[in-house]
């Protein structure tokens, strides 16, 4: 790990305002993009409108909704919540059509990007200049998530400023891997460019990811790899003064078992009778109450190396929240149970604080 | 449905096959499994390469990996006298460093002064580091490597590469050429084309997106892109070439893939994808790893497993004797061993399936990480079919 030392200690506690912007990531394959449309979905609680953001050029989103792909649009793909439904939008963030976007609207060069189109320009950009591509992308999430309705007239003569189009907005974000560059990106683009439009907006993006509009949630598995790669994450974000809400764990397998269980040759007898109790045939009890200690043991070593691996997550001093392993598989439908779960986190919308 | 075993041993023996490639989607186990193949066919007298990309900190320092190093180390505890011929096995591991990998082709191919503007470029520091693609094109290089010192000296004969991990089986196959069609691609071209000449006038209408893109990313980076391709264009003979080239290495009947996955329905998708290509690119795939399968001990499917919960008599704590609470939770347990495994059973069916006669082989779940030789060793057993553990 990290040292921590030149951190604020108190990097992690909310500030003023509620965080609007929720970025969440996590080693690949611990279900990431699962977990940010759940949150996404139990932020909408209470007839709220959220913006769930992937931006990796992945088709995980869509598929969660039952649908094929999805077009570079904000698209509404849920109305989650009862009584009052919200509304969920989604958005996969192409880089390209981002560069493109970019180009016509902060340096009005709309007719000129066809051109470097054609020459194959805009993919050659996206690709000698990381760091420029993720401001491009981090632009986007920006963007969305300072946006405000236009007002009504009635609300702008009683000096109201403008409700914001989006309650909350959710990035389905690069995994721990790459999620320090993704988001140091902006600081680095500096050097591309002193001034101008482009230093501007990554400097925007920067204090926005610093702000207390930002919180990033660290989704990982009760495993050894994705343990250490979410305390090395969260150490990297502390670093960046980027908030962090929550540790996320998914797909917690129940607990059978008391962790001081007695599953030594004691244990047998019991197990015996109790087989032969509830109607198993006498020559066959013996080998399947062997067996079944077998299992038993195993699920004890199990829940010792998850009891451990919770208490590095504590260790962090960040809240931890807990999602079941779902046996069905994840489709729209368990995407609802997690959601509800979440919610018990989030509360109504408005995430409970840091401890 | 019944799928073709996987005779693992009988891979690891065959002498004709020297290289072995382990691909398949991340988080499925591929460098365990690499790492396992490798210190089993060691242990039975192979003279072994590993190749991995990234391996966990404790695996690494278990093979004596302690920093990223590209040349190939020995592993101290494995090998022997077990070899047919009486050759010892033996063990060399090596961390792919991309970095170096790619500094060390400049090196090899260029004039020492290209070499070192080169080296120096930002841009090349950048692509050389950061660009989706090198990776895998520096797997595909160093493996090439390894093949041709190997073939020349004969210090190993076989090399088992491990793929990087990537959000898509498909990215081992395809960025190779996302690195070769960038260095290559015709706006790179354009801005390496002579601003002098005839051949200026070809590049006269490229000023106005040229002054663009100044406007975008500074006129230095432009220009460090255009001296970069300028260079790089007269290093060998296009990276294109060069990739394909890698190619053909694993297009040899001497290579066998081995794809890795989970059963579960993502891991399968990547796997399916994978297997296809594999086959139109006429790649040689010899089995499928399929990790984490749930096991059970106790030989009782759900049905009995239900139909005892229900047999057993109800009773307040107290009053209970004492295996009735711990048999009731044991089956809870054994109940939900046996509904995964029989949707990993289902996902498993689906796939065979879809690719009938590809042969398999199911590792059990383990409590945790492999972190030494003998996890590595179980594995090995396990994928060799020669484990208790695997009676499922």
């Amino acid at each position: 790990m990290t040292t921590l030392d030149h951190v604020p200690a108190d990097v992690d506690k909310p500030k003023a305002a509620t965080p609007r912007l929720h970025v969440v990531t996590g080693k690949g394959g611990v279900g990431k993009t699962t977990v940010a449309a759940a949150l996404a979905m139990s932020l909408c609680e209470g007839g709220r409108r959220v913006l769930l953001c992937e931006v990796e050029g992945r088709a995980g989103i869509a598929r969660l909704f039952d649908a094929d792909t999805l077009p570079y649009a904000e698209t509404r793909v849920a109305r989650p919540g009862r009584p009052r439904p919200g509304e969920l939008y989604a958005l996969p963030i192409n880089p390209g059509a981002a560069l493109e976007e970019y180009l016509a609207d902060y340096l009005h060069l709309g007719p000129a990007t066809r051109a470097l189109d054609k020459v194959g320009a805009l993919d050659f950009v996206t690709t000698v200049a990381p760091g420029l591509r993720d401001v491009v992308l981090g632009g986007k999430v920006y963007e969305a998530t300072r946006r405000r309705n236009a007002g009504t007239r009635s609300s702008r003569h009683a000096g109201q400023a403008p409700t914001y189009a989006y309650d909350a907005v959710v990035l389905d974000a690069p995994p721990t891997g790459r999620i320090a560059r993704f988001l140091g990106a902006p600081g680095e683009v500096a050097g591309l460019a002193r001034k101008g439009p482009i230093h501007a907006q990554a400097e925007s993006i920067v204090a926005m990811l610093t702000s207390s509009t930002t919180v990033a949630h660290m989704v990982t598995l009760a495993e050894e790899m994705p343990v250490q790669e979410a305390m090395d994450g969260i150490a990297e974000l502390r670093a960046a003064g980027i908030a962090v809400g929550s540790v996320i764990v998914n797909a917690r397998r129940p607990a059978w078992l008391d962790p001081d269980t007695e599953l030594g040759r004691p244990a047998v007898g019991g197990v015996v009778q109790a087989l032969a109790v509830a109607g198993l045939p006498e020559r066959q009890v013996e080998v399947i109450a062997d067996g079944l200690l077998v299992e038993g043991r195993r699920h004890l070593e199990r829940l010792r190396l998850e009891e451990r691996l919770v208490a590095d997550i504590t260790g962090l001093g960040v809240p931890m929240w807990e999602l079941p392993w779902l046996a069905e598989g994840i489709d729209s439908g368990s995407l609802q149970v997690l959601a509800a779960r979440l919610c018990t986190y989030v509360g109504d919308g408005v995430p409970v604080g840091a401890a | 449905m019944t799928t073709t075993v996987f005779d693992v041993d009988a891979l690891l023996a065959d002498r004709s096959r020297n290289v072995i490639v382990c691909c398949g989607s991340g988080g499925v186990g591929k460098t365990t499994t690499a790492a396992a193949l490798a210190v089993r066919a060691a242990d039975q007298g192979r003279r072994v390469v590993v190749l991995t990309i990234d391996p966990a900190r404790r695996l690494a320092q278990a093979m004596g990996l302690h920093e990223l190093d590209n040349a190939p180390r020995r592993v101290a505890g494995v090998g022997g006298t077990n070899g047919k011929d009486g050759h010892g096995g033996l063990l060399d591991a090596a961390m792919l460093d991309m970095k170096s990998t790619f500094d060390e082709l400049i090196v090899n191919h260029a004039r020492p002064d290209k070499a070192r503007q080169i080296l120096a470029n930002p841009v090349y520091q950048t692509l050389s580091s950061s660009f989706a693609g090198t990776q895998e094109y520096m797997a595909m290089e160093r493996l090439g490597q390894l093949l041709a010192e190997a073939e020349s000296t004969g210090s190993h004969d076989l090399i088992i590469v491990d793929t990087p991990p990537s959000r898509s089986a498909l990215d081992f196959l395809d960025a190779p050429d996302r690195l070769a069609s960038f260095l290559d691609g015709r706006f790179v071209r354009l801005l390496a084309a002579p601003t002098r000449g005839p051949l200026r006038l070809l590049t006269a209408g490229f000023s106005a997106v040229t002054s663009t893109l100044t406007k975008l990313l500074g006129s230095q980076l432009l220009a460090d892109v255009s001296s970069l391709a300028a260079s790089l264009d007269t290093v060998f003979g296009g990276f294109r070439a060069r990739a394909e080239k890698t190619y053909a290495v694993l297009q040899r009947p001497s290579t066998g893939f081995v794809v890795v996955a989970t059963p579960d329905r993502d891991a399968l998708r990547e796997a399916s994808y994978f297997t296809r290509r594999l086959a139109e690119e006429r790649m040689p795939l010899v089995g499928l790893v399929l990790n984490r399968m749930a096991t059970s001990v106790a030989p009782l499917d759900l049905d009995r497993t239900r139909i005892t919960l229900a047999g057993l008599p109800e009773g307040t704590s107290d009053s209970e004797p004492a295996g009735l609470d711990l048999t009731r939770r044991l089956l809870r347990l054994h109940a939900e061993h046996s509904t995964v495994r029989t949707a990993q059973q289902a996902q498993a069916d689906r796939f065979a399936a879809a690719h009938l006669d590809l042969p398999t082989a199911f590792v059990p779940g383990l409590p945790s990480d492999v972190h030494d030789l003998d996890g590595l060793r179980l594995v090995g057993a396990a994928l060799a079919g020669d484990t208790l553990m695997t009676s499922v």
